[in-house]
């Protein structure tokens, strides 16, 4: 056997896992296979966190705003329009990525402390107006989209969102090609360029390089990418409300990629799940399930200082992206 | 000798931190192709003059005009890209990322600005490498920059300027901290740079100054109090008052 390349190695992980998780669409027992499904869905939130937060530096408290945008801009036009998927879909990408355009070009002002605080307010402001608008929105109620209006259409037919297997596979497309994209990203100049940012932002300036621009476009990715996690929730599950645009859906994403490992290409993945599972077990034993996620953190944060996967290529497996 | 315009100019050019005036009318010209020391005590405001140069602080009052255009309100960045690379008198490279990696960094914007075609992993290995061996760090190249000596941290500084490929290089007081054999090394690196670019030189060590500098710029107190060749500075009396210690 002739040895692989870092890179060659890494991108047959990455497809091993892709396959993997196809594979377990036939294992997994129902149950397992809706939490999964929703993990992934999420995951692909965490993947968008990680673009500002583990590549670029950038910590926001306020990304629930990006989902949110998403998953209204879905979830509206269908409920209330009667829009097709397909447009719905995209009328999400189209507002989580004006909105972060909007923030990030507001919020890149500041940095450290104030850039924390100024995303949460925005996204203060963003779940206050959900609710504002109770009438179309239904507020922390929220809406339930009907089955009929959740299908996808194709040239050659159509896909049933509420079908569960259905759901998964779409769940895992969407995953996949966020993956890819992150994959690809983290190799090229411009990936380079926002982890140098991150690393000197002052010596990256000096090098010649418009550091405003580069965060901008990086928060504006990750905007993208989040709404596309909601938009996605959205058309999948059926449900939208307000509690998705609350405060600790902007910390979850934090917490899910510290978990699994800052810019790393599956750290959001293995956080996402660990921590859906983790909470899952907890609380079908004890009432006090949220001590012992806190007691699991720590252990992770002991054992893994820089999250799972972090810490498996710091000590471990130096090529993993 | 024909009016060649000068490749730098500064006009009145003022900086002021609340009441204090580091840099404080500064009329300034360098013809391209000089190498240039600017000397002084601490805190003459030779790190704030140049930062006014390179774009990092940005002026009170005054102008800066490179290559015949007035840059003193364009971005750092822009500078860069238009031709002066600034060397951080505190050492500022990427620790965590290798020493190749930090000026693929640098080769990699100018490969953009190049509009290189070969903006390829090929072109980045070749223009990277050729840059560290420049300054003697090819046998380093895969090591983790903050693991490098505190000389060799300096020496990739320097690398990474270069492979800017700029016009004026601005090194302010490289050879702080450095080993005598390791200045020796670093003269002739400066000398060989000088053959391509203007250099502009801030330095405390009047052995590399005297050895490099083709004319010389003493500032005190935010002001020139004196300007000429090297033995016109140290034949100068105020300057040995002021700074030479007598
Ligand atoms: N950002 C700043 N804020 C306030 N004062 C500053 C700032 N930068 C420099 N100064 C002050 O301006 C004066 C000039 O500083 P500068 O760093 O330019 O001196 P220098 O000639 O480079 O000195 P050294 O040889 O010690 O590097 C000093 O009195 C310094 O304290
Ligand atoms: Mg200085």
């Amino acid at each position: 056997m002739t040895r692989l390349s870092p890179s060659a190695k890494s991108i047959a992980l990455h497809v091993g896992v892709v396959l993997l998780l196809l594979a377990l669409n036939v294992l997994l027992p129902e149950y397992h296979r809706g939490v999964l499904a929703r993990v992934l869905v999420l995951a692909v939130f965490a993947m968008g966190y990680n673009l500002a937060f583990g590549y670029t530096g950038l910590l926001s408290l306020g990304h629930a705003m990006f989902f949110a945008a998403g998953l209204y801009g879905a979830g509206l036009t269908v409920y209330h329009l009667e829009w097709s998927v397909w447009p719905a879909f995209a009328t999400g990408l189209v507002a989580g990525t004006a909105l972060a355009l909007v923030v990030g070009f507001l919020a890149l002002r500041t940095t450290g402390v104030a850039f924390m605080i100024v995303t949460l307010m925005f996204a203060q402001v963003f779940y206050l107006t959900t609710l504002y608008f109770t009438t179309y929105t239904r507020g922390e109620e929220g809406l339930v989209l009907p089955q009929a209006a959740r299908v996808l259409a194709f040239p050659g037919g159509v896909l049933n969102l509420s079908d569960p297997s259905t759901r998964y596979l779409v769940a895992l497309a969407l995953f996949a090609l966020v993956l890819a994209v992150t994959l690809f990203l983290a190799r090229a100049p411009f990936g380079r360029s926002l982890v140098a940012i991150r690393e000197n932002e002052e010596r990256m300036r000096m090098l010649g390089y418009d550091v405003f621009a580069n965060k901008l476009a990086s928060v504006v990715l990750s905007g993208l990418v989040c709404a596309a996690a909601g938009a996605a929730y959205a058309v999948l599950f059926g449900y939208v409300g307000s509690g998705f645009a609350a405060i600790q859906y902007s910390i979850l994403p934090l917490l899910w990629v510290l978990v699994g490992g800052a810019a790393t290409t599956l750290g959001p993945l293995i956080g996402t799940l660990f921590m859906f599972y983790v909470i899952d077990t907890a609380s079908s034993y004890t009432t006090a399930h949220l001590l012992v996620v806190g007691l699991v953190l720590i252990g992770v944060i002991l054992f893994f200082p820089k999250g799972i996967a972090g810490t498996v290529r710091e000590r471990w497996l130096p090529w993993l992206p | 000798m024909a009016a060649v315009s000068p490749l730098l100019v500064t006009r009145d050019l003022c900086r002021a931190f609340g009441g204090l005036r580091a840099v404080d009318g500064v009329d300034f010209s360098l013809p391209e192709g000089e190498t240039h020391a600017i000397i002084g005590p601490n805190g003459a405001g030779k790190t704030t003059f140049v930062s006014l140069i390179c774009g990092r602080i940005t002026p009170t009052s005054g102008s800066v005009v490179f290559d015949g255009r007035e840059v003193s309100r364009m971005p750092a960045h822009r500078r860069v890209r238009a031709g002066i690379a600034y060397t951080f008198q505190i050492t500022s490279v990427f620790a965590n990322l290798t020493a190749f990696d930090n000026v693929a960094l640098a080769v990699q914007r100018q490969l953009i600005d190049a509009r290189a075609g070969g903006r390829t992993a090929h072109a980045l290995a070749e223009h990277g490498m050729e840059a560290l061996d420049k300054v003697g760090l090819a046998g380093h190249a895969d090591k983790i920059a903050g693991n490098l000596s505190y000389g060799h941290q300096r020496l990739l500084e320097v690398a990474m300027g270069l492979a800017l490929k700029p016009r004026l290089l601005i090194l302010d007081e490289p050879t702080q901290g450095l080993s005598d054999g390791e200045i020796d090394n670093f003269i002739g690196l400066v000398r060989q740079i000088g053959e391509e670019a203007t250099v502009l030189l801030i330095e405390h060590n009047m052995d590399v100054v005297m050895a490099l500098a083709e004319r010389i710029t003493v500032m005190e107190q935010g002001r020139i109090l004196a300007q000429g060749a090297p033995a016109e500075i140290r034949a100068n009396e105020a300057v040995q008052q002021a700074y030479l210690g007598g």
